[in-house]
């Protein structure tokens, strides 16, 4: 292990450096990606929707 | 065949209350699914209401958000099928939905992740949103899309890549000039955002 880090003496630090800032980066995409769906969760529902749903109620009723 | 049996109209009215809290969610998987915001709330609603009339075979207690996400897909996808035209036209209105800027005040970096997105091949990127967006286990997300959980680990994994590497090199379409360096601005809102919680 020694050996190997004096011949390559940045290699194993560097490697960790890029894997976290891999990392960081997969965070950061993720974080927006959940923010951008969360957005339209978050939109009020269009009043058709729940129109819709309880004119289905109302013919469910009748049968 | 379908049930004719009378159903418990107490049933009924558990499965409505569990529908309705599903709603926002149908809406924003069919957005991402079709890109154009009036047709998302058009699929949302034939999802809905096809939920609505195979209730009789869900089993309260089990996992309805997963139930109805597949219906989604599933009408989608069927509807994609029989007119190629109407393929087409989504697809063009995919494409401008994705590229217009409808909200100014929109944070930049969101808005490139959605024209980044849009490159990404659709497998890659439904099963990208029903895991990393969605909160579905990839178990769950395997049962969506109707394939093996590896082939949707696989697809995730892909497109995660795919993505970083679309918005380091600023590599998606944008109207009237370069992109920019996406990442850097998704990754300034990241440190923002983090130090904010």
């Amino acid at each position: 292990m020694i050996e190997q880090q004096s011949q390559h003496p940045v290699s194993g630090s560097e490697a960790n450096a890029a894997l976290d800032e891999a990392r960081l980066r997969q965070q950061a995409i993720g974080v927006r990606l959940r923010q951008m769906f969360d957005e339209v969760v978050n939109e009020p529902v269009p009043d058709d929707f729940l129109d819709i749903l309880r004119r289905a109620d109302k013919s469910a009723e009748r049968d | 065949m379908i049930d004719r049996s009378p159903r418990d109209p107490a049933l009924d009215e558990a499965f409505k209350l569990e529908l309705v809290t599903l709603i926002p969610h149908l809406r924003a998987f069919a957005r991402t699914l079709c890109g154009d915001a009036t047709a998302a709330d058009d699929l949302a609603q034939d999802a809905m209401m096809k939920a609505w009339d195979a209730r009789s075979s869900f089993q309260m207690g089990t996992n309805m958000k997963a139930w109805t996400f597949m219906i989604l897909r599933n009408q989608f996808y069927s509807e994609k099928r029989r007119s190629w035209r109407q393929t087409q036209l989504d697809q063009e209105a995919a494409e401008r939905t994705l590229v217009a800027v409808d909200d100014p005040e929109a944070p930049v970096a969101l808005d490139e992740l959605r024209l980044s997105l849009g490159m990404l091949p659709p497998e890659q990127r439904e099963a990208l949103i029903l895991v990393g967006a969605g909160g579905f286990a990839y178990e769950e997300a395997a049962e969506i899309c109707g394939v093996a959980v590896g082939t949707v680990k696989s697809r995730v994994s892909r497109a995660r890549k795919a993505l970083q590497s679309i918005l380091e090199d600023g590599a998606y379409d944008r109207d009237g000039g370069a992109a920019g360096d996406a990442m850097r601005s998704i990754l300034a809102d990241a440190e923002r955002l983090s130090t904010v919680r």
